[in-house]
């Protein structure tokens, strides 16, 4: 194996476990709010490291090109949503937890 | 000025997805970009909020700096979320924007929300409600090294 | 084989969001789970590119992501205003 096909198998590997990390959040926390903060792991390192491992084994070409493309996409697109989630769950009156201890399901 | 950066900006666009040289396709998109551009002017569209390339320059200082920030509270939400004992403190925490203008701010909610660990509840003219997963989280986003960055990120075109 | 522990990982990462989806309890961890599910989808897409050797994989990909959010938008819209086609309600003091 290259020396950048290495490279790229550890930012897939690594871009895969805090895939897994942000998904084990999304079912550990305890309410609505915290589960949004797992979910960003997800997008934001998971997606980066995955993107930049397949960055490296394409080298300097037009896929490279079309995953910078995919990567700002996430990027700028992923803060949206995540954002009007939140809103709308604050509007629709869903209570974050104040002080979330271990169990406890959001009232 | 801006309209001719535009349809460029489109146009690489347009190559950068097709991936072919052909001169029919090569035309097709300089065709597409130069009708888009002219839509979107009828459609006043084509100001500096649709068209933001007066912040090149200073995204280029921000965007590393935001990209530490990212990996570092990343790297801290997943510790918390592997921690057995679940060590949260969800706290919300109302912050004031330094901003003059709605792309300032837009960019500094944005920031916001894209670091793990803390979201833009409600992003107001003159204050953002901002959930946090740990007290510590929202104490280092009131101290305000963000919203100075963003401001400055604002500042200096 | 590079990319069997990423495509591993990210396929237990698509079965836990999807539990997420199922449990609930409100229509916003749903929704959350979806979009999830959605950037994991795009990232799975884009591997399978490389898997496949098959360049089309990242545009769908690209596609897959466009729909995400305007999908994520609309079910919020939608629960929030109970019409698409009507306008949206715009918050005192907020600028357009």
């Amino acid at each position: 194996m290259t020396l950048a096909g290495i490279l790229a198998f550890g930012l897939l590997s690594l871009g895969g476990v805090f895939c897994v990390i942000g998904a084990v959040g999304l079912l550990r926390m305890p309410d609505f709010y915290t589960r949004m903060h797992a979910a960003s792991v997800i997008e934001t390192l998971g997606a980066g490291l995955v993107i930049a491992g397949l960055i490296v084994q394409a080298g300097f070409t037009l896929a490279s090109a079309k995953l910078v493309i995919l990567a700002l996409l996430i990027f700028f697109a992923s803060p949206t949503a995540t954002h009007a989630l939140a809103k709308v769950a604050h509007e629709s009156g869903v209570e974050p937890v104040a002080r979330a201890r271990e169990g406890e399901e959001a009232p | 000025m801006r309209k001719v950066s535009a349809a460029i900006s489109l146009f690489v666009f347009w190559v950068l997805l097709s991936g072919h040289f052909t001169p029919f396709l090569l035309t097709a998109g300089a065709v597409s970009a130069f009708a888009v551009v002219v839509f979107a002017r009828r459609l006043e569209l084509v100001d500096p909020e649709g068209h933001p390339v007066d912040f090149s320059g200073s995204a280029l200082r921000y965007w590393p700096w935001l990209g530490v920030e990212i990996v570092k509270s990343a790297w801290d939400v997943s510790r918390l979320i592997v921690d057995p004992k679940l060590p949260i403190s969800p706290t919300l925490v109302r912050v004031k924007p330094t901003q003059v203008s709605a792309v300032g701010r837009v960019v500094y909610a944005n920031s916001i929300t894209l670091t793990p660990g803390t979201v833009t509840v409600v992003a107001g003219r003159e204050e953002f409600l901002v959930h946090a997963i740990t007290r510590a989280g929202a104490e280092s986003l009131a101290a305000g090294d963000m919203d100075r960055r963003v401001t400055r990120f604002e500042g200096t075109r | 084989m590079i990319y069997a522990p990423a495509i591993v990982a990210l396929v237990v990462t698509l079965a836990l969001a999807m539990a997420r989806a199922f449990l609930g309890p409100t229509l916003f961890d749903r929704a959350l789970a979806a979009n999830a599910i959605g950037t994991v989808a795009m990232l799975l897409l884009a591997v399978l590119e490389f898997l496949t050797g098959r360049p089309e994989y990242t545009d769908l990909a690209l596609v897959y992501g466009l729909l995400n959010i305007v999908g994520t938008i609309a079910v919020l819209k939608f629960f929030r205003v109970g019409d698409l086609g009507q306008e949206g309600t715009v918050e005192e003091g907020e600028s357009r």
